[in-house]
């Protein structure tokens, strides 16, 4: 019974045609029930209220209070990263991610297409490496959050995500035999102060990785077992200090925390925040467009994986999102359960437990963190529309999935039955859609 | 009791959804429950403590007959997901240990949004295979701080 107080309802405590005549304005305080009601009203055939000072039902401040910045908690611990804490591992992890030597042309860092003057990501549909990639650069921030990482959640940690690109063909297109040789020969103070003493690396060849070319695999091949260990070790390492200086990267507030967090407190000056369209916005967002089902909590992402029948970059090959993730993480050596993990098997219970043979996973992708959406455009996993407004008018027009089905509902004029009769289509006026994008822009940083 | 103070208590017992997905208003909320086939008597104990949204924990099952005799060395897969977004389970939760006096371990639960969810048992026990699904709403309070 603590959060009467936010239940009630106004329009009882005032005769009928009062409460007509009355715009009522509603404050409270829905995070502590203490009780404190304030309440104003305008008259609304006289004059209009100001812009965005609306009334919220206790209902809608409870969502709006999951959505706050305050609510967010520390990024979960990694147990299959040991070193993730340390001020030593954030700042060599800082240093490897800004150092385009760990490529094969010398030219791309992390840094190439995750830049930090552009929120870790580079504005780019699909990624510039040494080559080019398919999908769009995630930005980083919030990452520490992830259970999965990458937008089909292909890695289990974001340890083992920074190993990813390294080795990619098209992004830093190198191999950890090169990344070994640079960690001992550009950072061995630093490395060794976190990880302990270097492996020697006399005679290691310039190139080689199970994972690289015909050249970089034979090398590998010929290496000794415990050498490849040793090189894959120091990969890891390199992988876990960058994480590490990913996972302090601060999560800043928006302009929408403030006025979250105004309204919460039953502030009045939260009507000075946003704008009357935002707000508009904003309770579409937590109503009838559906945008918090999947959009929600303080990163405004369930971190799980959907196909809303987005349409492929190539409608030929057509991505395949998460059905085609799952046993890659299982098989990959620098999972949880893997040798250069520091968790216990029964920690990586995410791998233990983890989804592989559900339909719904064929053209899936991670919901993506909504903060500071609308200073990065292009939109979904392969930067497939430009603008927002082109992004919420997708999931109006809900068109049927290339690959896999979608879950979104749609009428189609009738023809075909919606497929999840539970679910309503997301129907908006084009004056809504205005007002949905508006609101987006409310999660860019304050100023 | 009057109105005021039944509108937060039916808020409570339905949780508050987020946008037009509340459930429906008759969801049978019960956490025991007769199988399909009437085989087994099904109780869904969920943690004692709520688990944060997204946040992996435990759940027990109880198997009974309808006579009240703890079921034992029975076979439980776990499915579900949300009906009103069309979409399954996070994780796919397992029965890791039967613990004694008829109850199931269920270990990798987990749900990523508030909301409607369906937990859907099938059961392969000594007296045959048999079906149960429970609703549970999940609510913002439960999503920890």
């Amino acid at each position: 019974m603590k959060r009467r107080g936010n239940m009630l309802n106004p329009f009882q405590l005032l005769p009928g045609p009062r409460a007509h005549a009355l715009a009522w304005l509603l404050t409270a305080s829905a995070a502590t029930g203490a009780g404190a009601l304030t309440l104003t009203w305008a008259r609304a055939d006289e004059q209009q209220p100001a812009a965005g000072l609306v009334r919220w039902s206790a209902e809608e401040k409870a969502v709006l209070a999951s959505l706050s910045l305050k609510r967010l908690p520390p990024a979960p611990s990694d147990p299959s990263n040991a070193v993730e804490q340390q001020p030593a591992a954030v700042d060599l992890g800082r240093r490897l991610f800004e150092d385009p030597r760990l490529s094969r042309n010398g030219a791309v860092s992390c840094a190439s297409c995750h830049d930090p003057a552009r929120q870790f990501q580079d504005g780019l549909a699909v990624s510039r490496g040494v080559g080019l990639g398919t999908r769009r650069a995630m930005p980083i921030v919030g990452a520490g959050h992830a259970t999965w990482l990458f937008w089909d959640g292909r890695k289990d940690s974001l340890w083992s995500q920074a190993l990813g690109p390294l080795e990619d063909a098209v992004e830093h297109g190198t191999n950890r035999a090169h990344v070994a040789r640079r960690v001992a020969q550009d950072y061995p103070r630093e490395y060794e102060a976190i990880f302990g003493a270097l492996p020697l690396l006399e005679g290691l060849p310039a190139h080689a990785s199970p994972k690289g070319s015909a050249t970089e695999q034979a090398a590998w091949q010929a290496m000794d077992p415990r050498r490849r260990t040793e090189v894959s070790r120091v990969f890891a390492n390199a992988g876990k200090a960058i994480a590490a200086f990913e996972k302090s990267l601060p999560v800043p507030p928006t302009r929408l925390d403030g006025y979250i967090d105004a309204v919460i407190r039953g502030d009045r000056a939260a009507g000075h925040l946003l704008r009357a369209d935002e707000v508009r916005g904003l309770r579409l967002f937590i109503g009838k467009a559906q945008c918090v089902s999947c959009h929600n909590g303080p990163l405004l992402s369930d971190q799980q994986f959907h196909n809303t029948g987005v349409p492929p970059r190539n409608p030929i090959r057509p991505d395949r999102g998460r059905a085609a993730a799952t046993t890659a993480v299982q098989a990959d050596e620098f999972n949880c359960l893997g040798p250069f993990s520091d968790a216990r098997p029964e920690q990586c219970e995410e791998l233990r437990f983890m989804v592989t043979d559900d339909a719904a996973l064929e053209g899936a992708f991670k919901t993506p963190g909504l903060r500071s959406v609308a200073d990065r455009p292009p939109y979904m996993h392969a930067g497939q529309l430009s603008t927002l407004e082109a992004v919420v008018r997708h999931y109006v027009a809900a068109p049927h999935a290339v690959v896999g089905h979608s879950e979104l509902t749609h009428r189609h004029g009738g023809a075909s039955p919606p497929k999840h009769v539970e679910r309503p289509p997301i129907e908006l006026t084009d004056g809504e859609v205005a007002d949905l994008v508006r609101f987006l822009g409310t999660l860019s940083t304050a100023r | 009791m009057n109105r005021l103070s039944a509108f937060p208590l039916a808020l409570a017992a339905l949780a508050l959804l987020p946008g037009c997905a509340s459930p429906p208003n008759d969801l049978d909320l019960a956490l025991t429950r007769p199988g399909v086939e009437r085989r087994y008597v099904v109780t869904l104990q969920p943690p004692a403590r709520p688990a944060a949204i997204n946040q992996l924990h435990a759940w027990q099952v109880q198997l009974r007959t309808s006579a009240g005799t703890p079921v034992t060395e029975a076979r439980i897969r776990v499915d579900g997901g949300m009906p009103q977004h069309g979409h399954g389970l996070p994780t796919r939760p397992q029965v890791t240990r039967e613990l004694p006096e008829g109850r199931y371990l269920v270990e990798g639960m987990k749900f990523s949004m508030t909301g409607w969810w369906e937990i859907k048992l099938a059961i392969d026990g000594p007296s045959g295979a048999d079906q149960v699904t429970f609703n549970i709403v999940v609510a913002e309070s439960a999503a920890g701080r």
